[in-house]
C-alpha cells in the first residue's frame, strides 16, 4: 500500500464513522484551507442536562483531504462521542494518531487539524451558551 | 478482482521479448567492452548495434548517440553541459514551468549556485507555451531553450519544430526532454532541428536505469560523468551492456509497431475521456484534447475530492494511477504543471491521471467506467468543498 498506512487507518479511510452534518448543530468547527489540500468540518450535538456535565450525544464530520485526514476525523469523532465537552477538549492529536496505529510523519498534520477543528466547534458551542471561548493555536501548515 | 494498470507513464513492464534479447548479456556476454578478448568485442558490437537502432528510431548518427543511466541524467547532462560550456558567452537559459524535475531542479541549482539567468515560459490553460514568449524571453545572453516534448502530466505536446527552428535560426542551442513524447509518436531530430534530447528506456517497455542523451554532432559541451574513455571519451562507466542492449531493442521495436499502437491507444483514450465525462459530473479535462495530446494520456480534476483518496479508492479495485496532489509528493504544493495551467488549488489537489499503454484493452476502460463514478460520489457526499460547490452551483 502506497505510505504505508496502518490498516486502522485504511479501515477508518475506507469505511468512515460519523460521516455527515447535523442540523442545527450546537456546535460547528473548521479548519484547514484548500490551499493545503485538506478541509475538515466537525458538528456536535451537545446533551447540556447530563449528570455529569454537558456531555457529546452526536459528532459528524466532513472532510475534503487524504485518507489520513479522512481517517483523523473518523477516529477522532468516535473517540469523542459520549464524552464530556471538557473531556473531548482534552483528546490531543497524538491520541489520534496513536489510536490509529500511527501515521506517517508527513500525515501528522491530519491529526492536528482534527484536534484543531474538535476545538473550533467546541469554543463555538462555548460562545453560543455564554461561555468564555478558550484560546486555541491555529493549525499552521508546515512542511514537516 | 480485475488488476488494471494505468500508470504507464510513471514506467512500462520490460517487454518479455526485450529481456530475451537483454539476457545473455548478464551471464555469457559479459565482458568488459573496455578489454581486448574477443569476449569483450562481442560487447562492444552489441552496443555498437543498439547505438544503431537508437539512432535510426530517431533520425540521428549512431555516434550521436550516448547511453546514460536515465532520462534525469540526460537533462542534467544538456543543461550543466551547456552552461559550463558557453557560460563565458552567455548566462541565460530559457525553459517552461512545466518541465519535469529532473530539468526545474537542475535550473534552480544552475542559477543558485553557478549564476545562471533562468526564464521559466508559462503556458496556456492547455499547457502549450508560446513561440512569441519564446521570441520575446531570448536575449543576446541565451544559451540554451529546453522545453519538454510532450508533458508527462498533461500530455500537451509542444510546438517543438517551431522552437527548433527559431533556435537553429538565432543560434541557440535547442534542447527537449523526450521521455516521454518518444515512447508514444515519432521523434525525428533532424527534421525537429533539435541539438539535443533526452530519452529513457523504462518508458517504451525496455528496462529501468538506461537513458539515452541525443547530441548533435558539431555542438560542443562540457561532459558530465568523469571517468574511464566510455562513450568515445564523453560519459565515463563502464557500459551497462544488457541495458543497452534492452534500449536498442525497445525503441526499434516500438518504431516498428508505432502506427497500430498510437491507433489503437489514441481511440481508447478517447473512450475513457469521453466515458468518464459523461458519467462523471463536474469533471475537468486537464491538457490540450486530441492531436495535441499524447495518445496515451488521460488527466482529470473532480472538484470536491482530494487525489490520494482517489488512488486509494481506485487501488482498492486493483487500479493503479496517480495524482498531482500534493499528498502523494511529499510536498504541501500540488502539481506545478496543473498550477502552471491555471487550475485553483482545490482542482489541483483534485487531480487523477491515467495513462494507457501495451495491456490497455476496453475491458479495462469499462471496468475503470464502471467504478470510478461511485468512488467519485462517494468521497464527494463526504467533502465540504463539494458541499460548498452545490450551494454555489443552486444545488447541481
Amino acid at each position: 500500500m502506497a505510505l504505508d498506512y496502518s490498516a486502522k487507518v485504511m479501515d477508518h479511510f475506507s469505511n468512515p464513522r460519523n460521516v455527515g452534518e447535523i442540523e442545527n448543530p450546537d456546535g460547528l468547527g473548521e479548519a484547514g484551507n484548500p490551499q493545503c489540500g485538506d478541509i475538515m468540518k466537525i458538528y456536535l450535538k451537545v446533551d447540556d442536562k447530563a449528570p455529569q456535565g454537558p456531555i457529546i450525544e452526536d459528532v459528524k464530520f466532513k472532510t475534503f483531504g487524504c485518507a489520513s485526514a479522512i481517517a483523523s476525523s473518523s477516529m477522532a469523532t468516535e473517540m469523542i462521542k459520549g464524552k464530556t465537552v471538557d473531556e473531548a477538549w482534552k483528546m490531543t492529536n497524538v491520541a489520534v494518531a496513536e489510536a490509529l496505529d500511527g501515521l506517517p510523519p508527513i500525515k501528522m498534520h491530519c491529526s492536528v487539524l482534527a484536534e484543531e477543528a474538535i476545538h473550533k466547534a467546541i469554543n463555538d458551542y462555548r460562545g453560543k451558551r455564554g461561555l468564555e471561548v478558550i484560546p486555541i493555536k491555529e493549525h499552521e501548515h508546515e512542511a514537516v | 478482482m480485475q488488476n488494471v494498470y494505468l500508470d504507464y507513464s510513471a514506467t512500462t513492464p520490460t517487454d518479455p521479448e526485450v529481456l530475451a534479447v537483454m539476457t545473455p548479456y548478464f551471464t555469457e556476454v559479459f565482458g568488459n567492452p573496455s578489454s581486448v578478448y574477443s569476449l569483450a568485442a562481442k560487447s562492444r558490437a552489441a552496443i555498437e548495434k543498439a547505438r544503431g537502432q537508437v539512432a535510426t528510431a530517431i533520425g540521428a548518427k549512431p555516434d550521436e548517440i550516448f547511453f546514460t543511466s536515465s532520462g534525469t541524467e540526460a537533462d542534467n547532462w544538456a543543461l550543466k553541459g551547456t552552461f559550463e560550456k558557453l557560460r563565458s558567452k552567455g548566462n541565460h537559459i530559457i525553459t517552461t514551468k512545466i518541465e519535469h524535475h529532473a530539468i526545474l531542479h537542475t535550473t534552480d541549482y544552475l542559477e543558485k549556485t553557478d549564476g545562471a539567468a533562468i526564464t521559466y515560459l508559462p503556458v496556456d490553460s492547455e499547457g502549450k507555451i508560446s513561440i512569441e514568449d519564446l521570441k520575446a524571453a531570448t536575449t543576446d545572453k541565451t544559451i540554451l531553450v529546453s522545453v519538454m516534448f510532450a508533458n508527462n502530466e498533461i500530455g500537451t505536446i509542444q510546438p517543438v519544430k517551431a522552437i527548433g527552428e527559431f533556435c537553429r535560426e538565432k543560434g541557440i542551442l535547442f534542447h527537449t526532454d523526450a521521455v516521454q513524447a518518444a515512447a508514444q509518436i515519432p521523434v525525428d531530430v533532424g527534421y525537429l532541428k533539435i541539438d539535443m534530447m533526452s530519452l529513457s528506456a523504462h518508458k517504451m517497455y525496455g528496462p529501468k536505469g538506461t537513458g539515452v542523451f541525443y547530441l548533435r554532432s558539431g555542438v560542443k559541451l562540457e561532459n558530465f560523468v568523469h571517468g574511464g574513455g566510455q562513450e568515445k571519451g564523453r560519459r565515463a562507466s563502464t557500459e551497462n551492456i544488457a541495458g543497452i542492449v534492452g534500449m536498442g531493442d525497445a525503441i526499434e521495436r516500438m518504431k516498428a509497431r508505432q502506427p497500430q499502437y498510437q491507433a489503437n491507444l489514441i481511440r481508447l483514450r478517447d473512450r475513457l475521456i469521453d466515458g468518464v465525462m459523461k458519467s462523471v459530473p463536474h469533471t475537468k479535462l486537464n491538457g490540450a484534447v486530441g492531436s495535441e495530446r499524447l495518445p496515451n494520456n488521460t488527466n482529470f480534476s473532480f472538484i470536491g475530492i482530494e487525489g490520494e483518496t482517489l488512488l486509494l479508492d481506485l487501488d482498492s479495485k486493483g487500479i493503479s494511477a496517480s495524482t498531482g496532489s500534493a499528498c502523494t509528493s511529499g510536498s504541501l504544493d500540488p502539481s506545478h504543471v496543473l498550477m502552471a495551467i491555471g487550475l485553483s488549488h482545490e482542482l489541483a489537489h483534485g487531480s487523477l491521471r491515467m495513462t494507457l499503454g501495451h495491456g490497455t484493452t476496453d475491458e479495462h476502460v469499462d471496468y475503470v467506467l464502471s467504478v470510478l463514478p461511485e468512488i467519485v460520489a462517494k468521497r464527494r457526499s463526504m467533502s465540504p468543498v463539494w458541499e460548498d460547490f452545490l450551494k454555489k452551483n443552486g444545488g447541481k
